[in-house]
């Protein structure tokens, strides 16, 4: 028989006995439902996860240092240490060149420096960190009080919570006021090359002190400067095009000083480099190392991250399939009770022709509609659940001053394996009652009364 | 004038059932003849076996020992596909319950044998209004089996068996469960559709009078058991 003609004649089975079958699809339409919305929010954490990760730029950045950098101090013998001369310095022109490299968004080297800061006339000790203008979509300033810096080269600070606190326990009056920044500026020494003996009196520079009036222009709850690269938690924040106009000492200059003496051009201890995407990491990484530097990436940690989804996800379709393996038993009791019910018209239909393949295959037909209709009823009951969770999550999220975030979320690829499965499951649901069906003797079916 | 080669023809059938541990021998060594366009009357009590051999004709049961030719073919020998095929193709079937699917229409129980054998859709309405009008019911083709009376519902089974086309048309007790007018009006059809357009048919029956008057020849069955097959008077 034809396919069409198949399912004509299935849809016409279903629909003579309504309530049984309705309630077989709901079966399947629950059981699907409870596996949309495990995995619907397996996607939604998975999503919000990477999304803040990617936001926060720990996934899609490299780490660059001068190849000597990272052994730090006792991290060998020096007879072990690369050469001085041939290590490549971390300076202007290696900056220029990575910023120029295929995939890369941007470079910029990591400034943190101690500092005091006196507001209100009283001095107060911290960590200043430069925030790239990228570190804005970051989602690390989402929520903040104030404002996320005017430009790139404004005068203008935002606090750490914890910093604003002990500058005045009401942090929101602190915006709009000023402070002083007071740091040391590293001043270039005049070459000591010109002075005649270059081995005797290696390169260095001087510090003065120095002062910066800001404009408070935020105050932050999270801790942006904490992460990846970073030396130390940043307290007060500026533009970090800013804090490089600033050339305050930072805490690698001494080492600095000791490691190279042939260039007078400024070097970093470290770069960041952002790539367009965490999948680019890998590549750009080896180019890097390739170019003379050291650079490492957390592209373990991502990697870890999907593994640890992929598990879940697999926890949560387990345990939400139990209730599709409930729905299956109940499509195999529906066929079943059907084939019972319909042995005169199995026999009908042998005897003007049928083969047993055609009365298999009507069955599974039937078997495949319920599932079907109960796979798009299901995937729309999950993606219900699942808006209502979300509902759920912001409205408290809300009450708790935090931006709402979605917790669940129905891909496509997620509508289809929804549906797909529950077909699946309702066709070998149907295997039994179709073998069973096609197996009757019509002689004895016809008998049947 | 060359003899037509016979439509049916079974050859020493037998068809026994187990029953615990005795044997039952529902037919028992049968041989018997039916000519193409012939009318044969399967005659006997309950349990004489005549059913069970239309249903071996039929090709919905196997013999236990023998064979059963029909048109050339030996049914002992096919697949269960091939079986399939042959009732779809060779044989129609009238019951004495009619056995029509009560929730479709005339029309669409009229049209199940040509949905099984893959009949084009666009060929399948002319075929079904064509059946149904040799049986005279050409207007009641939307109705559904419980809106006509037990005479109707029969013509309607024997336009279901003729919608194929079959070489032979085999009815178990076709008059069983109607009124002695409305069956001899079956009855006439049958013969009717004997002669034109030529059709085998094997009727079961224990109506020796009807059977008498319509078929060409009958064939007493007891105990599983020929006792006669003659030309009927």
């Amino acid at each position: 028989m034809k396919l069409r003609d198949l399912s004509d004649l299935a849809f016409r089975n279903l629909r003579e006995a309504v309530l049984r079958n309705s309630l077989t699809t709901l079966g399947v339409a629950v059981g699907v439902a409870s596996l949309v919305a495990m995995l619907s929010l397996g996607v939604g954490l998975q999503q919000l996860a990477t999304s803040r990760l990617a936001k926060s730029g720990l996934f899609d950045s490299i780490f660059v240092t001068p190849k000597t950098n990272l052994r730090g101090p006792g991290g060998g013998p020096p007879a072990t240490r690369a050469p001085a001369s041939k290590a490549r310095p971390l300076d202007a022109d290696a900056r220029v060149e990575i910023s120029r490299m295929p995939n890369v968004i941007e470079v910029y080297p990591q400034i943190r420096f101690f500092t005091e800061v006196r507001y209100d006339s009283k001095p107060f000790a911290t960590m200043v960190a430069g925030m790239p203008e990228s570190s804005k979509a970051s989602g690390a300033f989402d929520g903040m009080q104030g404002s996320f810096f005017s430009s790139p080269n404004a005068d203008e600070a935002i606090l750490q919570a914890e910093f604003a606190k002990e500058l005045n326990p009401q942090t929101a009056s602190l915006i709009g006021k000023d402070l002083i920044l007071r740091y040391a500026e590293r001043q270039a020494l005049p070459s000591q090359a010109q002075a005649g003996d270059p081995a005797e009196y290696p390169g260095g520079f001087s510090v003065v002190p120095k002062e910066k009036h800001l404009r408070i222009i935020g105050v932050v709850e999270t801790e942006p400067a904490s992460g990846f690269g970073g030396f130390g938690s940043g307290r007060l924040l500026i533009p970090l095009p800013l804090a490089e106009t600033l050339r305050a000492a930072q805490v690698n200059d001494l080492r600095d000083i000791l490691r190279d003496t042939s260039s007078d051009k400024p070097t970093y201890s470290s770069l960041t480099v952002r790539v367009k995407s965490p999948s680019l990491v890998e590549a750009t990484e080896a180019k890097l190392k390739d170019l003379g530097f050291s650079a490492f990436s957390l592209l373990d940690a991502s990697k870890s991250l999907r593994i640890f989804f992929l598990v879940f996800d697999l926890l949560l379709t387990i345990f939400s399939s139990l209730a599709l393996a409930v729905a299956t038993l109940g499509i195999i009791n529906t066929l079943v009770m059907a084939v019972l019910e319909r042995r005169r018209e199995i026999g009908v239909l042998k005897a003007l022709g049928a083969a047993d393949s055609d009365v298999k295959q009507l069955f599974f037909v039937e078997a495949g509609v319920i599932g079907l209709f109960g796979g798009i009823l299901g995937v729309f009951l999950g993606w219900l659940i699942g808006r209502t969770l979300n509902f759920g999550t912001v409205l408290y999220l809300h009450r708790q001053n935090l931006p709402g975030v979605d917790i669940t979320s129905v891909p496509l690829w997620l509508v289809a394996f929804g549906i797909l499965f529950a077909v699946l499951v309702s066709l070998a649901a149907g295997l039994y009652p179709a073998s069973r069906a096609a197996r009757l003797d019509p002689v004895q079916a016809l008998r049947y009364e | 004038m060359t003899e037509l080669p016979p439509a049916i023809h079974l050859e020493s059938v037998s068809r026994h059932y187990l029953m615990g541990e005795s044997v039952i021998r529902a037919v028992n060594d049968v041989s018997l003849t039916v000519p193409s366009g012939g009318f044969l009357a399967l005659l006997g009590s309950s349990g004489s076996g005549k059913s069970t051999l239309l249903n071996l004709i039929a090709g919905l049961d196997r013999p236990s020992s023998g064979s059963v030719v029909a048109h050339g073919q030996d049914l002992s020998k096919m697949s269960s596909l091939e079986l399939a095929r042959y009732r779809r193709q060779t044989v129609g079937m009238v019951f004495q319950s009619f056995n029509l699917l009560p929730r479709m229409t005339l029309e669409e129980n009229v049209e199940l044998p040509l949905r099984l054998a893959e009949v084009d859709r666009s060929e399948r309405a002319t075929r079904v209004r064509e059946a149904l009008s040799r049986v005279g019911l050409e207007k009641r083709i939307g109705h559904r089996p419980s809106e006509l009376s037990g005479g109707e519902q029969q013509r309607t089974a024997i336009a279901r068996a003729l919608v194929n086309r079959p070489k032979i048309l085999l009815a178990d007790e076709p008059t069983g469960n109607l009124d002695s007018a409305t069956g001899e009006s079956i009855l006439t059809l049958l013969r009717e559709i004997q002669k034109n357009p030529g059709m085998t048919i094997v009727m079961v029956t224990h109506e020796r009078a009807l059977a008498e008057r319509f078929a060409d020849r009958l064939a007493v069955m007891g105990d599983g058991k020929l006792l006669s097959n003659g030309a009927a008077r």
